[in-house]
């Protein structure tokens, strides 16, 4: 795996694009992806507590992967967090301690959940924002309608009752 | 259209217009991203160090094996006379082979470069600086891996620049270029000497 | 030779979708019948010269052409025959070409079953569809030529890579692609709409038809990636939140969004600017996707090659198609207008809730897709948006969204009362609380699947009420079979899309309660997992096509009972040197049985066992929908022709 993280380096330096001409055409760059299998002596003897690192370890985002979380990458960096996640974890250290412990580290971009700071506000209001739009749009249609009473619609008479022998049968 | 149609209060007007400017922004807003793939000045892939402007972590380390060089530890780098680079390294990282030669000029002109081979078996090391040079004035080993985690590092090699208070001012993440001594690394020593 | 016919063919396509465009926009703008009847030949030609184009390159592939850049970039003699065709859309360049095939696919299929179209709208759709065919030709020409010539050539080509050397995957682009590309055919009508200024109920109707069989395909697209993904990429995921799924998910929202307000604009002739701006809106969620994809200006683990001129090119493709329709939108939409006054209750007032609840999902998935890059741009802040924010912010969305669809079906049009449907719902109510508190008993406090078997549930049983309500099982239980044999095909697809729905949340909250086990073991020895004895029996060498496997053995029992024999792989392609590992599954539908060969040492190997309850209904639950979008399909009422007095009017108002 260690060649992983060379390769990902390659992948970053512009002079060494061209060399890996052949890799960068393939549809995925998928390399860290392909090993998910790792170490069993890393797991934690107790169950609450392994369960406890991989809820923690779930939000740390695996720095050399794209987008996976510690938990899902058997990158070296991952294993490393992940060991000492579980040390920390079988240290007694809360979970707002450990995360804290890594975000002092490697800043924002390791919490796979965003904190929230005036940066995120935009992105955590969306849902709020969002359907508040929405409900705004819709009574002030409906206050428009009632406004305006509507028009006929332009279907003529010999339309409509086309229509109305098209719809028979749906019974709804 | 419709002769029922009433004048239409300008509000809805510009509710049409949104969705032309929402997505006229993040047209621009991906226009500027493009340039900036092209210039360097957008790269996702480049993650920022969370160190900077921080005092250098807290660590010893021991020498590496056989080469007779000094180990390092934090107190090497706090009150010192100059500005120092740290190098994190590996014989088996690529492109560490393509920025060796830079780190070996910067010696040569006198700049104090630390290195710490990481993650590496001390012989592999040793053969690695045998055939590219030394460049380094002291030599650590970080064998487990745990001060450069530390430190925030996520991959070799990595060169960080410390004032002479021992204030992390700088971290490059991949390897030193032509363009990125002249840009970054030497302005930035001028300022900090 | 055959290369070069396929680049003259991709040329000729070009210059007739050129020629579609005028003839289309100009024939019906001028009323001139027989420039609009020329529009249906032209269509079918532009599909000829394309799937030629196409062709060639699958010819090149299979011969193992070697002159031939993206054959050498992306095939190998040595692959099986499947994959040689698959490669063809495997690369950036191929996967143009199929994206442009079913493009004239759809123009051929609008040209062909459209004749009940009013000759003006048929004439403006192929228009606009030919117009975008124009596009992304002239992308593939100018930057993405996929019969680009090597020479000298190589002795043989650098192999796929061989994780997408898998039948899921050679079948999940072509999906993926009728879904995006079936929103192109929608986002055609919305145009043609806004040029003639009508949006009416059989517009409603024409555009339903699409909308259902685009998403129908997407959600196929989707389920099949997911699927892909649970098996191949060896750690039991199926859904990771990953931008390029994301870009993904949010046609199939704003699809969603669109075929369910399309039945408002057929049955109420209301929504219909919100109709027509959905889509809009689903087919430049379409469009955005190919550009995050494609341009480099996003990471993700499946993203092509990066060349940020070719992101220009398909960001100014993005701004004639997306930019220019919401610019015809801003302009002529004001002339749509509105009818029919309805109250919240009812359901329309369902759909617009559907509508509002969907839209805002996907709100969140698009801001949360975006946000790092602009992050990134604007503050020069690197954040990440992982799963732990997306479930977050979703779920307070598709809970009450889950809540609601029970209800709609059971609302009457215009104006409803809530008693009537609490009567009919009142036992899948009572269904959802007795799965919510039987996980409780079962499997102590985990309040997260709970809630998924009561949705699940609440779903299945709301659908299945909404049908025996239809028929009048229970008032009227001897006229059931022959009311069933009555009741519109639209009624049951809909019914099966919704269950469809609640399938798949029983296998995510199935998911919820997996368990896994990770063990180093040597032959003979034995570990165990959900009441199951995993014996390792022996480990061998085995030689493939392209590849030798390493193959662990392992038998599993219950108690004396031998349920299985699972035998996962670990795979060395020769040609690129790279290893995959192939889990072995064994599925009983109650649970799938998940074993993954890791690295092997002290005489051992590591073995990861997963046990994942219900995890088959995750991908048969997106079968099961996209079943109920064709079945809706098919019904009689959405083929029906429109009132053909439309003909000479549309024409007339344009």
């Amino acid at each position: 795996m260690r060649r992983v993280l060379a390769a990902l380096r390659d992948a970053a330096a512009p002079a060494l694009r061209a060399g890996l001409g052949a890799l960068a055409a393939a549809w995925l760059l998928a390399t860290p992806v392909l090993a998910a299998v790792s170490d069993p002596a890393e797991m934690l003897r107790d169950p609450a507590q392994e369960e406890r690192a991989r809820v923690i370890g779930r939000e740390l985002r695996c720095m050399v992967c794209q987008n996976q979380s510690i938990e899902d990458s058997d990158a070296e960096l991952a294993r490393d967090l992940r060991r000492i996640v579980r040390e920390q974890v079988s240290a007694g250290r809360s979970n707002t301690d450990i995360m804290g412990y890594l975000h002092d580290r490697y800043g924002d971009f390791v919490l796979l959940r965003p904190p929230v700071k005036p940066e995120t506000y935009l992105l955590w209001g969306t849902p709020v924002i969002a359907l508040g739009l929405g409900l705004a749009m819709i009574v002030a249609m409906r206050r428009r309608r009632a406004a305006n009473p509507a028009p006929q619609p332009d279907l003529s008479a010999a339309e409509r009752a086309r229509l109305r022998s098209i719809e028979d049968g749906s019974g709804t | 259209m419709s002769e029922a149609s009433v004048p239409r209060p300008s509000r809805r007007r510009l509710l049409l217009l949104a969705p032309l400017a929402a997505a006229a922004a993040a047209g621009a807003g991906f226009y500027a991203m493009l340039r900036g793939l092209s210039t360097g000045s957008y790269d996702p892939k480049g993650v920022p160090s969370a160190l900077i402007g921080k005092p250098v972590p807290d660590f010893t380390l021991p020498p590496l094996e056989g080469a007779d060089l000094p180990a390092l530890s934090a107190a090497d780098l706090r009150g010192g006379e100059r500005p120092v680079l740290v190098n994190f390294f590996a014989s088996w990282c690529v492109p560490c082979v393509i920025e060796h030669p830079m780190l070996m000029r910067l010696a040569k002109q006198g700049v104090p470069v630390f290195g710490v081979a990481y993650k590496d078996k001390p012989a592999d090391a040793l053969g690695f600086l045998r055939k590219h040079g030394t460049p380094y004035a002291k030599l650590a080993a970080d064998q487990p891996g745990r001060v450069a985690i530390d430190w925030g590092l996520y991959g070799v090699p990595e060169s960080y620049l410390i004032d002479r208070q021992g204030i992390i001012r700088w971290r490059w993440a991949g390897p030193l270029t032509e363009d990125t001594l002249t840009q970054e690394l030497l302005p930035l020593l001028k300022r900090t000497a | 030779m055959i290369p070069e016919l396929g680049h003259f063919a991709l040329a000729l396509a070009l210059a007739l979708s050129f020629a579609q465009v005028g003839l289309g926009l100009y024939g019906a703008q001028r009323a001139e019948a027989r420039l609009m009847a020329a529009t249906a030949p032209v269509a079918a030609g532009i599909l000829i010269a394309v799937g030629a184009a196409f062709l060639c390159l699958v010819w090149s592939f299979l011969s193992n052409d070697t002159t031939v850049a993206n054959v050498v970039q992306n095939s190998h003699s040595a692959k099986p025959w499947l994959y040689k065709i698959s490669g063809t859309w495997a690369s950036h360049e191929g996967s143009m070409i199929l994206w442009v095939l079913i493009l004239a696919l759809c123009g051929g299929a609008v040209a062909g079953f459209g004749s009940n179209l009013p000759s003006a709208l048929q004439a403006r759709v192929l228009a606009v569809l030919a117009l975008i065919a124009a596009g992304f030709l002239g992308f593939i020409l100018a930057t993405s030529n996929p019969f680009d010539r090597v020479w000298p050539p190589p002795a043989d080509g650098q192999g796929l890579n061989p994780i997408l050397q898998d039948p899921g995957l050679a079948f999940h682009p072509p999906l993926l692609y009728l879904g995006y590309v079936g929103f192109a055919v929608t986002y055609a009508f919305a145009i043609a709409a806004l040029i003639e200024g009508r949006v009416d109920a059989a517009w409603g109707r024409w555009v339903r038809p699409w909308a259902l069989a685009a998403w129908s395909f997407l959600t196929l697209g989707i389920a099949l990636g997911s699927w892909w993904a649970y098996y191949e990429l060896g750690w039991g995921g199926y859904w990771f939140w990953d931008p390029v799924e994301n870009a993904s998910l949010l046609p199939w929202l704003a699809g969603c969004a669109l075929l369910h307000s399309a039945i408002v604009v057929e049955k109420r002739e209301a929504l219909k600017t919100w109709t027509v701006f959905l889509a809009l809106l689903a087919f430049g969620m379409s469009l955005l996707g190919t550009f995050l994809v494609r341009s480099g200006v996003l990471t993700s683990v499946h993203a092509f090659a990066n060349d940020p001129e070719r992101g220009v090119f398909i960001l100014a493709l993005l701004g004639i198609f997306i930019g220019g329709g919401f610019l015809l939108f801003a302009w002529r939409a004001a002339a749509l207008t509105p009818t029919g006054v309805f109250a919240p209750l009812s359901r329309e007032g369902a759909l617009v809730l559907n509508n509002l609840l969907l839209c805002s999902i996907a709100a969140v998935v698009l801001v949360g897709t975006l946000y790092p890059m602009f992050a990134d741009l604007m503050l020069k802040e690197k954040i990440s948006v992982g799963p732990p924010f997306f479930n977050t912010a979703t779920l307070p969305l598709a809970a009450p969204l889950i809540g609601a669809m029970g209800f709609g079906p059971m609302l009457p049009w215009k104006r409803a009362r809530i008693f009537p449907a609490v009567q009919r719902l009142w036992w899948a109510a009572l269904l959802a609380l007795g799965g919510f508190l039987l996980c409780l008993a079962l499997e102590g406090y985990r309040i997260g699947p709970a809630l998924g078997f009561a949705a699940a549930l609440w779903a299945i049983g709301a659908a299945l009420a909404d049908v025996a309500d239809r028929i009048a099982l229970f008032s009227r239980p001897r006229a059931a079979w022959s009311r069933a044999r009555g009741l519109p095909r639209a009624a049951w697809g809909g019914a099966l899309a919704h269950a469809g729905l609640g399938v798949m949340i029983l296998g995510l909250a199935g998911m919820g309660l997996a368990t896994d086990r990770l063990a180093l073991l040597k032959p003979g020895e034995a570990t165990t997992l959900a009441g199951l004895e995993y014996r390792l029996t022996g480990i061998r060498t085995v030689p493939g096509p392209n590849w030798t496997a390493r193959r662990a053995t392992l038998e599993v029992r219950d108690g004396d009972r031998l349920v299985t024999v699972l035998e996962p792989d670990k795979r060395s392609f020769t040609v690129n040197r790279m290893t995959t590992s192939e889990a072995a599954i064994h599925t009983t539908w109650v649970s799938d049985l998940y074993a993954v060969l890791g690295e092997e040492r002290d005489g051992g190997a590591v073995i990861r066992l997963h046990h994942n309850p219900l995890a088959p209904w995750i991908w048969l639950g997106g079968a099961i929908m996209a079943l109920g979008g064709g079945l809706s399909l098919s019904d009689r009422r959405v083929r029906v022709s429109a009132p053909s007095a439309k003909v000479a009017r549309a024409g007339a108002r344009a």
